[in-house]
């Protein structure tokens, strides 16, 4: 049976990589390969996963330099070498080993009004949204984020600038400014403007080349910009 | 908050402007070297001229406005740079890129 050579980070924001041998398995993912370290080889090493099917956001990692989710990662895909170097996400305070702390990463979508702020109560009739209307094209282009961070780990602008709000935040914020139901729009552009907000982005689009979901952060930033300089012009920021 | 959108639409605005300043200005230097204008020769064209005035004005102006902009972001980025010591320090740079560049453009277009 062949085998794979595996650098696990170990430690919080100093520590080292530690190496193992893991056997090279038919369909294996980079999550079965750290699964089977905590399982076989070192009870100790500390990772986070719930899904494993690439729903809940939880398993992203660095996996040979790069953010990825690790239970829909391939080793095939991404081990050429047969050697895998695996870390915890770029740009977020290390916990312990594979594990960081998300908290900066949700706080930042609060920052950015990332809440649903509707007007009805429940003795009202269901508000009616068109899924033809363009409004709602632009929420379903931006609305399937599963919040894995792999997008904030992999964006320059946030290593540059801490307070930057990043690519996931921003994006969740675009799918509420096109949320034709949502009545916080006016605090939420003021939450979203300017040097933290989505005119700090470089159009790198790092964020879109590794998103999982094949979202494109990038594109609601954009539209993020036109729309808060709309509102700039006019006096209403 | 404001401040930083229209800073960012003014650098946007005044890099539509230098696309163009800057093609005409290389296509401009290609034509006087490949003809062999002596420099009394390019004054002579630009002495009194309204065109080269209001094109290198405006060249001049949208340079004052995009370079401290640009540079505000790279210090702020690259060394943490934020605050009012910032925005005094791009402005100062502003003045001087317009004084500098505007005697330029005087001292070839005078009469």
């Amino acid at each position: 049976m062949s085998t794979l050579e595996v650098s696990v980070w170990r430690g919080g924001e100093s520590g080292h990589f530690q190496d193992f041998e893991v056997p090279r398995l038919e369909s294996q993912t980079v999550l079965d390969v750290v699964t089977h370290i905590q399982r076989r080889l070192d009870p100790t090493l500390s990772y986070r996963f719930s899904c494993r099917v690439g729903m809940c956001g939880s398993c992203a990692m660095t996996v040979n330099g790069k953010a990825r989710w690790t239970c829909r990662t391939h080793v095939s895909t991404v081990a050429e070498s047969g050697k895998l170097e695996i870390g915890p996400l770029s740009n977020l305070p290390v916990v312990k080993d594979l594990v960081t702390d998300m908290a900066p990463f949700f706080d930042k979508w609060a920052q950015a009004k990332g809440e649903f702020r509707g007007s009805r109560t429940r003795h009202d009739d269901f508000a009616v949204v068109k899924p033809e209307t363009l409004s709602r094209k632009l929420v379903d282009e931006a609305i399937e984020c599963i919040g894995c961070g792999v997008c904030y780990s992999s964006c320059d602008v946030v290593s540059w600038k801490p307070e930057y709000l990043g690519p996931a935040a921003l994006n969740r914020a675009w799918t509420l400014v096109n949320d034709v139901r949502d009545v916080g729009q006016q605090e939420r552009l003021g939450a979203i403007a300017g040097d933290a907000g989505c005119h700090a982005c470089h159009t790198q689009m790092t964020c879109t080349e590794r998103c999982p979901k094949f979202l494109s952060p990038t594109k609601s930033i954009a539209g993020l910009k036109r729309v808060v300089l709309t509102a700039a012009l006019k006096g209403n920021l | 908050m404001r401040a930083q959108v229209l800073l960012w639409a003014a650098q946007r605005a005044s890099a539509a402007i230098l696309a163009v300043c800057v093609l005409v200005h290389l296509v401009t230097i290609v034509y006087a070297v490949r003809n062999g204008l002596t420099a009394s020769e390019i004054l002579a064209r630009t002495s009194g001229s309204v065109f080269w005035t209001a094109f290198y004005a405006l060249f001049v102006a949208a340079v004052a406005v995009h370079a401290p902009i640009g540079l505000r972001n790279v210090l702020a980025e690259t060394f943490a740079w934020r605050g009012r010591s910032l925005e005094a320090a791009m402005l100062l740079l502003a003045f001087v890129l317009a004084f500098g560049g505007w005697r330029a453009v005087y001292a070839v277009v005078a009469v």
